[in-house]
């Protein structure tokens, strides 16, 4: 048995795992990332001479399962035409049996590294606000994306924002559309346990029915922590989103506050508990609910999950009205002061 | 069709240790053996720091153990990767040494896997593992995974210029050992070409044919030795997954 060396076994890895793009229409660049069950490459379209992401299956599999569960992850994406939804542009088998898809190549950064160039709350909100578009579509749409996080946040060059990596979607009972074949209470795709980097715990885990898990810890609804697949529906989206909130309202009070204190809006920490109860009855009903309690925020008006004492009330109009309050007050002094040095 | 070229699935070495057929129990043994026998003795020489020959008796008294106490047959493909639970059997065998020798004595060698000892014993000098520096269990785990790796590519390397040499193909082999095997950084296509007096073309179809028959070949060796098909997703994402690129 011939010895192969450290060096020579990291190149054959490499080479044997790499697609084999012969006869398509693909040229392979370079690896770019990994998703739930497979690893996205840099590629260029040759026929329209444009670059793409070209995801494929990681490990080829003889029985199919995860070839079929990647086919309908490029379906059910090819089903969400949304400027927050990253376009499918093709599917199809490589030469060595696995499948792959290409989709638009986004030239950008994860939400988790955009946000810290982003100081602003204001503005935080209304990025998370495109999210909610997207997500609130695909709901309409009959999809559940089940794995929402930063990581799966794309935000283009040109601020764009694109919900990725739904390799874990749902398609909701009655919605299946297109995919006959789908059952409402099994998992579209498949991200085995074991398949993350060492260290990442932010990568997601496996369910194959009811009783397992699926998700990502910190962003993952207790029905989905707990395997109840049954009890996923929208709703489970919307904790993972009030997750996501928390973090862009967290880190961006962390950041105007160097000692780590983080200040918290009521207002805001109580739209993120409401997203985020352990209850889904006590959840918002849908996302336009919760996209509209944020819009509310951020226009100064009360929200819907917290209910105002006077002292709020004030302040909120204080934030609200800082100017004309300002300008009214100042008038009033100067008014007074005169009064009383004519009254002299 | 593409997917036509996956090997079919094989019995798994650990049900067939559990039939009650010898000759199957010796072939499953010698499978196991094949692709074991050198990451067992590297581990024993490293982690147990044993000298060549107690090794060597050693590592040829586990696979008699594994038979005669059928400890495949307690294996859980549920609770943890076969080469795992098989690291920590050999721990324990280790550790109970005298009793392992007797063992030895007493069972004879019941696989027909020719264990180069000699040639182990060459490749872990040319490595530059220092003992001092895998003292723990992930790091242990890490280079009984990397012998592991090792070991299966070798023998799919053989077997794949068996079958190389069978469909008259040994140029294609002979690319697929300079540019893959080498090692060699400075290599390129147009280098191979040159050398070989054959348009670049030629080289790019033949490594990948090659790579294919050789991912297929690794796979399927791979799967005689997983007890589960979840076993066989995570062993293949191991040794061919994105962790590697």
């Amino acid at each position: 048995m011939k010895f192969i060396p450290d060096k020579a076994v990291d190149r054959l890895r490499q080479n044997v795992n790499a697609p084999d793009l012969t006869g398509t229409r693909y040229q392979l660049l370079e690896r770019v990332a990994r998703g739930g069950m497979g690893v996205v490459y840099a590629a260029l379209d040759e026929t329209l001479d444009r670059r793409v992401a070209l995801k494929v299956l990681d490990v080829p599999i003889a029985d199919g399962e995860l070839a079929l569960r990647l086919n309908r992850e490029a379906r059910v994406l090819a089903r969400l035409e949304h400027p927050g939804i990253v376009p499918v542009h093709d599917v199809g088998t490589l030469n060595d049996g696995r499948v792959f898809y290409t989709m638009k190549f986004v030239e950008g950064q994860r939400l988790d590294k955009h946000i810290e160039a982003v100081a602003s709350l204001p503005d935080r909100l209304r990025l998370f606000l495109r999210i909610c578009d997207a997500v609130a579509f695909a709901h309409a749409r009959g999809v559940l994306h089940r794995d929402l996080k930063p990581a799966n946040v794309m935000v283009g060059a040109f601020g764009e924002v694109l919900v990725m990596d739904w390799g874990l979607a749902k398609i909701l009972r009655g919605a299946s559309g297109n995919l006959p074949e789908d059952d409402p209470d099994a998992t579209i795709l498949y991200a085995p346990k074991f398949a993350d980097a060492p260290g990442d715990s932010t990568q997601a885990t496996e369910i194959t029915g009811q009783g397992t898990v699926l998700g990502t810890p910190g962003y993952m609804s207790p029905e989905q922590s707990r395997g109840d697949v049954a009890h996923v529906d929208e709703r489970s989206d919307i904790f993972s989103l009030g997750a996501l909130l928390r973090f862009l309202c967290a880190h961006s009070a962390t950041q105007s506050h160097p000692n780590g204190a983080a200040r918290r809006d009521k207002a805001l920490e109580a739209i993120c508990a409401k997203a985020t109860d352990n209850d889904p009855a006590k959840r918002y009903a849908n996302v336009s609910e919760l996209s509209a309690d944020v819009s509310r925020y951020l226009d100064g008006l009360p929200v819907s999950a917290r209910k105002e004492t006077l002292f709020d009330k004030a302040a909120r109009l204080y934030r609200r009205y800082t100017i004309p309050i300002l300008l009214i007050a100042a008038y009033l002094v100067v008014r007074t002061l005169i009064l009383l040095f004519f009254h002299r | 069709m593409p997917g036509d070229q996956f090997p079919v699935t094989h019995w798994s070495v650990i049900d067939a240790l559990k039939s009650h057929d010898p000759a199957e129990q010796t072939r499953a043994l010698d499978t196991l053996c094949a692709t074991y026998w050198k990451p067992v003795y590297k581990y024993v020489r490293l982690r147990w720091n044993r000298p060549a020959e107690d090794a060597q008796d050693l590592t040829q008294g586990f696979f008699i153990e594994l038979l005669e106490r059928n400890l495949l047959g307690k294996y859980d493909p549920g609770k943890s990767r076969l080469r795992t639970y098989l690291r920590l059997c050999a721990d324990s065998f280790v550790m109970n040494q005298e009793k392992a020798a007797s063992r030895q004595k007493r069972g004879g060698n019941a696989s027909h896997v020719a264990l180069d000892f000699q040639a182990a014993e060459n490749e872990l000098v040319g490595t530059t593992i220092d003992p001092a520096s895998i003292p723990s269990p992930d790091s242990l785990e890490q280079f009984f995974e990397k012998e592991w790796i090792r070991s299966l590519f070798a023998l799919a390397v053989e077997d794949l210029h068996k079958v190389c040499v069978g469909r008259e193909r040994e140029r294609t082999f002979r690319l697929f050992e300079d540019y893959d095997l080498s090692g060699d950084p400075e290599i390129s296509y147009e280098k191979l070409a040159a050398e070989y007096s054959i348009p670049i073309t030629d080289v790019t179809n033949a490594l990948s044919w090659a790579r294919r028959e050789f991912r297929r070949i690794a796979l399927d060796r791979l799967r005689e030795l997983c007890g589960s098909d979840d076993e066989f997703h995570r062993e293949a994402r191991a040794v061919f997954g994105s962790e590697t690129v």
